[in-house]
């Protein structure tokens, strides 16, 4: 970990109410995660659905309420914080959504989405300067000005993405929370989209929080990589550490089960590692004993606690490591 | 057992037909995995629905071309009627099981109503061979799952459901959409692996359509590569993997980031694919392609057999191992 952290998490824990066979749950979605970021830093969110990666990210601007824990963003603790710590927040952890076609008004202007944040904000002093903003920011994520006054319809799965990225980078943020940002897009346009982000990166200085399942994105843009599974953080360490030398059993499993570009190196037939446990039914230790090859007798009664292993500031959370 | 003949898929009115798909041949033989890819718009769903007569009307209509199942062409034929004809050996599985499953029925009606159609076995029989069928899909604790519904299973376990459903023609083709695009990589390898293991056991030929390379590489034995409404290549998959031919090939592998070997960019293809019926001459990726020529704007590319079993739909093709 380098530089200035900008963000620090702590202990959060999140929890949804829910219904099942008239019997009333409490579905506890994140687990106590804890986690940093610095700026210009991507730490990949990574884990199978349900594994409590959106939810995390939602928490983090301000979409669901955490029933307990710390945000602290540049030093100043947002929980509990009122109106005006929540509106810090929003400006400054901005989203991008998964799917653009459902995360942009149909019926605004490109234009009016882009500026939607700064206007509530009271941001800018001027039209002028409002028009000048949207079109340097249109310009910043590679889309021609003259778009701020088309609709969503008129734009490609691509440019409407890169509107997606562009109403979250005015005003200036200091953190991204990208939700399954590319996995909407094929592979063409997903590589240019990619490849803004980590120009916007660069260039802003702009943390990320990088939600997604697919490990051959997060390797590419990510400097660290957190392994989510049922609520909480198995592993965490730098992207190659973790994605080339895993050590939790799930995150070799889920290494493993990649289709790898490559007909030399089929693994099919190889891999049978069940499902995920029901959130409902949550075991009583570590919540991936049920499918670890693993696993022994105190793995099914003591859950493991995450500690330092090894280089490269790794942390696990496994018995057996 | 499956050839498929200059299938041509047209929209719009008749006098003046847009393709969405243009002139696709290919054969699938016993036992074998096609892998049928392309992005999002290239015409590959449009084909599997033509092969399979189910494409949605009014709409899209099958302008020309045949598909062959063991020599009968199927094209003009409604799908009871195939059914009646004795050409039902054909069965079709989708990305969402969930909207493909009815949700107030119990798993096993499902399958046994597949079963009653397409065996002529009534009632408590048609249970006892979906109990089969779920043994056969690998579905943990078949005979209890018979009578749960859509929703108490996950998605995977539905997928299961939605092969063991297709499996009750005892198909000789099946026809596989994106089956585990809606899937977790770790449940998309076991339903891969099922697949697989399917295709060989009951000699069954699967033309699996997908936008994922990395699938095709696990799964397939062949491949065909689909842009703009055309096959651009076609190719064994270690031959397709080991020295793309078609400079759209090329580019698609080479925007992948699992295939990026640590560059910080990633490589990228320009532009976006043409709407359908709006390249008038010449290739369809002159567009996009960073090789293109003069001839490649005003002449049809033809179709050249670039090595044994290897075609690819380009005047200029990579040589073997060339970099574009």
């Amino acid at each position: 970990m380098s530089g200035n952290v900008i963000l620090d998490v702590r202990d959060m824990m999140v929890s949804f109410s829910a219904r099942r066979a008239g019997r009333k749950y409490r579905v506890q979605a994140v687990d106590g995660v804890s986690l940093s970021l610095a700026e210009g830093e991507v730490l990949g969110i990574v884990g199978e659905s349900g594994c409590g990666k959106t939810t995390l990210g939602r928490t983090l601007v301000g979409l669901v309420q955490p029933d307990s824990g710390n945000i602290n963003l540049k030093g100043t603790e947002v929980i509990g914080a009122g109106g005006s710590g929540l509106r810090e927040m929003r400006l400054n952890v901005r989203m991008v959504f998964q799917d653009p076609n459902a995360s942009l008004n149909p019926r605004r202007t490109i234009g009016d989405s882009v500026a939607e944040a700064a206007d509530i904000s009271g941001f800018f002093k001027s039209r002028a300067e409002r028009s000048a903003a949207i079109a340097a920011t249109l310009t910043a994520v590679g889309l021609n000005p003259s778009f701020a006054a088309r609709y969503p319809y008129e734009l490609s799965g691509g440019q409407r993405q890169r509107v997606g990225i562009a109403r979250a980078i005015l005003p200036t943020p200091s953190i991204f929370v990208a939700d399954e940002p590319v996995s909407a897009l094929d592979v063409s346009v997903q590589a240019q989209v990619l490849n803004l982000m980590m120009d916007l990166r660069d260039q802003l200085r702009l943390a990320m929080l990088f939600i997604s399942h697919d490990l051959g994105v997060i390797r590419q843009i990510s400097s660290r990589v957190a392994v989510m599974y049922m609520g909480r953080i198995v592993e965490q360490a730098g992207t190659r550490t973790v994605l080339d030398h895993p050590l939790h059993p799930y995150t070799r499993a889920l290494v493993a089960a990649i289709p790898k570009p490559d007909p030399s190196r089929r693994i099919l037939g190889a891999i049978e590692m069940g499902e995920p446990p029901s959130l409902f039914t949550r075991p009583h230790g570590c919540a991936y004993a049920p499918r670890c090859l693993m696993a022994s007798d105190r793995c099914l009664v003591d859950v493991p606690q995450l500690r330092s292993v090894g280089a490269d500031g790794r942390t696990i959370a496994c018995h057996n490591v | 057992m499956l050839t498929v003949r200059d299938l041509t898929v047209s929209v719009g009115p008749e006098t003046a037909p847009v393709d969405i798909v243009a002139g696709v041949s290919f054969g699938l033989a016993k036992g074998e995995i096609l892998g049928l890819v392309g992005e999002s718009g290239c015409g590959k769903s449009m084909t599997s629905l033509a092969v399979m007569g189910l494409l949605p009307q009014p709409g899209p209509r099958v302008r020309a071309g045949r598909v062959l199942l063991e020599g009968c062409d199927v094209t003009q034929l409604q799908p009871w009627q195939r059914v009646e004809a004795g050409h039902g050996r054909m069965a079709m599985i989708f990305q969402e099981p969930m909207t493909s499953l009815n949700p107030v029925r119990r798993i096993g009606d499902q399958i046994a109503e597949a079963v009653r159609v397409h065996e002529g076995i009534p009632g408590a029989a048609a249970l006892v061979r979906a109990r089969e069928l779920l043994e056969l899909v690998r579905l943990p604790d078949p005979k209890m799952q018979l009578s749960a519904y859509p929703h108490q299973l996950s998605g995977g376990q539905r997928q299961r459901v939605m092969i063991a459903i297709a499996l009750a023609c005892r198909p000789q083709v099946l026809v596989a959409d994106e089956p585990t695009t809606a899937l977790d990589v770790t449940i998309q390898v076991q339903i891969l692996g099922l697949l697989r293991e399917l295709c060989n056991r009951l000699d069954m030929a699967i033309l699996f359509i997908t936008h994922d390379m990395g699938v095709i590489a696990q799964l397939a034995d062949r491949v065909a590569v689909m842009y703009a409404g055309r096959i651009v290549e076609t190719a064994a998959v270690d031959g397709l993997f080991g020295a793309p031919r078609h400079h759209y090939t090329r580019g698609l592998m080479d925007c992948m980031p699992s295939r990026n070997s640590g560059a910080r960019r990633l490589p990228t293809i320009s532009g976006q694919p043409p709407l359908p019926g709006s390249v008038a001459a010449g290739c369809v990726f002159a567009l996009r392609c960073a090789a293109v020529r003069d001839e490649c704007r005003v002449a049809t590319p033809p179709r050249l057999e670039a090595s044994q079993g290897h075609e690819v739909l380009c005047a200029f093709p990579l040589a073997r191992g060339e970099l574009p």
